[in-house]
């Protein structure tokens, strides 16, 4: 028995050093990680290497092209960039993660995390819950509630009429900026206790000596907390940016993409043109788009990220 | 003194006024779901009543709705626990070689966005012939939870002192036990937080039961609650605040359950000490 420990302590003394020859780690390895590889290969990597094909192809729904995949080369994106809807779309995007992502729920959630911080707890804990609810909730609810409070006779509008101000269609006149409210709503607690968790890690006793060093408070989050927390700001906003470029429910279910395309972003162009209009090729050429600036992303947030693995 | 004073209620002011902000959508749905004439307005129901409550939960289909999302979610959920752990193990124990670039892999797959590859994957349920089937769709749930699973819990796992685990070996224990009866225990709050989360992405997950099911009969309850969206949305509000209610239910009482683990379990500190 003693010398079973003896060799399983030595197996992960060794592989930690790297001296031994035949590894007998190894073979565990491979037996614990191949379910999930399996499974990683099958249903994620397949389709990813999958959107790569089938954009050259004019896959279709229906007709004769559902039964001869063709090989079209460039056909699909040539059309793609061409096509005005999709520059259009681009732009919706890049409007929506800006105003959505970046802005709101990470300044947003910071903002939380760090006026919380050391305030009444069961005030904390009140706020908390309030704002947690609306991550918790699942997206088409989020998109129910917002329908429901931007509606013309809905609960914001009934708040401007009774300060005196004239009622707003919001779901016409300002599609985009209702949509991104309503994802900030949904996805802000989630940096909230990002920022929260790492906040608590700053060491009290580093804030206190530059305090009576004769630091500002304003000096103390610039100079010491934010530096500190600068990981997990990034590690957020990997998330965060990256949830949001794959949004598709909540537009989908409160604006459809419209009116006219004014909040058509990319998921929804993809679907319109895969599902709608049965163009399977040219769907899976605007999903490579999306795959692309998501690949890009996260390869840029990783290096910055500087993880020790 | 004043500026003392200012200091400290500042805040208060700010972070009330972003609750009552976040709060307002939310009270709405709770306020219709017992309002017998809602309206699209934030009002206090006149007459209170649960028939909103009792119309949604007398409809068979609706019910069954709720079965087959429960059936998606907690079965995504338990593969991913499972899957998870036995592959964070050797990620967290071991060094071999491949480790760095399989984490790099896990964490660029964690981050890329599942929306992007469903068209494809239509396709590719259509070859593997498993369009409409609710396994295949769980299945492809799970490998689009498993990167996030196996990267929280390979930090989570490292958590754990190797020590404890060693302690077990004393005591006879194979790797495979020690896994489970001293790492996974007291791995409790990584795991419940890996799983709490993956079923609620799940529950919520409206976009590939839509796309990877056809038949209305499988559909998940995110599904059959947008089409009474579509169907009575704009005229049944109460039954639709109801729906959303009680829709929303299971992940709300998923993660309260899931805060009473998580402050019990980071106390790992004293375990080696003591």
């Amino acid at each position: 028995m003693r010398a079973d420990v003896q060799t399983q302590r030595n197996q992960i003394g060794s592989s930690a050093t790297g001296k031994k020859k035949k590894d007998p780690t190894a073979w565990r390895s491979v037996l614990f990680l191949l379910p999930s590889w399996l499974l990683l290969l099958v249903f994620f990597i397949g389709p990813i290497l999958l959107t790569f094909y089938f954009s050259f192809t004019n896959l279709a729904l229906t007709g004769t092209q559902a039964q001869n995949i063709e090989f079209v080369g460039f056909q699909n994106f040539v059309s793609m960039f061409e096509d005005p809807t999709f520059r259009i779309s681009v732009m919706k995007t890049i409007v929506f993660l800006f105003l959505s992502a970046i802005v709101g729920q990470q300044i947003l959630g910071f903002l939380l995390a760090i006026l919380m911080k050391e305030k009444n707890p069961t005030f904390r804990r009140l706020i908390g819950i309030i704002v947690i609810a609306g991550w918790v909730t699942p997206e088409i609810v989020v998109a129910f509630c917002w329908v429901a409070f931007l509606n013309d006779n809905g609960t914001l509008n009934m708040i401007l009429n009774a300060i005196g101000l004239e009622s707003v269609t919001w779901l016409y006149t300002f599609p985009m900026i209702s949509v991104c409210i309503a994802n900030i709503w949904h996805g802000t607690a989630f940096s909230m206790m990002v920022f929260q968790a790492s906040l608590d890690d700053v060491p009290k006793t580093i804030e206190e000596a530059a305090t009576i060093d004769g630091a500002s408070r304003f000096q103390v989050l610039i100079r010491i907390i934010l530096p500190m927390v600068k990981g997990s700001i990034v590690t957020n906003m990997i998330l965060v940016t990256l949830q949001t470029l794959g949004v598709f429910t909540l537009i989908f279910t409160m604006t459809g993409g419209g009116p006219g395309t004014s909040t058509q972003t990319l998921p929804i162009f993809m679907y319109n043109q895969a599902f709608v209009n049965y163009q399977l090729g040219y769907g899976t050429a605007i999903s490579l788009v999306l795959l692309i600036i998501g690949i890009i992303a996260s390869l840029f947030y990783i290096r910055s990220m500087k993880v020790k693995i | 003194m004043n500026r003392f004073k200012w200091e400290r209620t500042i805040p208060y002011v700010i972070l009330s006024i972003i609750g009552i902000c976040f709060l307002l959508p939310l009270l709405w749905v709770l306020f219709a779901s017992f309002d017998a004439n809602a309206q699209q307005a934030l009002t206090i129901p006149d007459s209170f009543t649960l028939a909103n409550f009792t119309d949604i939960l007398s409809e068979p289909a609706t019910i069954r709705s709720f079965i087959i999302g429960l059936f998606l979610s907690c079965g995504q959920a338990l593969l991913v626990v499972i899957v998870g752990v036995i592959a964070a193990y050797p990620l967290s124990r071991y060094t071999q070689k491949y480790k760095k670039p399989f984490m790099y892999s896990i964490l660029f797959m964690t981050s890329l966005p599942i929306t992007a590859v469903m068209v494809p994957v239509y396709q590719l349920f259509i070859f593997l012939n498993l369009q409409d089937s609710l396994v295949g769709t769980m299945l492809f749930l799970t490998a689009s939870g498993l990167p996030y699973g196996i990267w929280m819990l390979k930090n989570f796992m490292d958590a754990v002192p190797p020590e404890l685990e060693e302690s077990a070996w004393v005591d006879g224990a194979s790797i495979w036990k020690g896994v489970r009866r001293v790492v996974a225990p007291l791995m409790i709050p990584g795991i419940c937080t890996v799983a709490i989360f993956t079923f609620s992405m799940s529950w919520g997950n409206f976009f590939v039961p839509y796309i990877l099911i056809q038949t209305p009969d499988k559909f998940p309850a995110s599904v059959t609650i947008y089409q009474f969206f579509g169907t009575y949305g704009m005229v049944e509000y109460g039954k639709l605040a109801a729906f959303s209610i009680i829709y929303t239910l299971p992940a709300v009482i998923l993660y309260l359950f899931s805060q009473r683990f998580m402050s019990q379990g980071f106390s790992l500190g004293g375990a080696t000490k003591g």
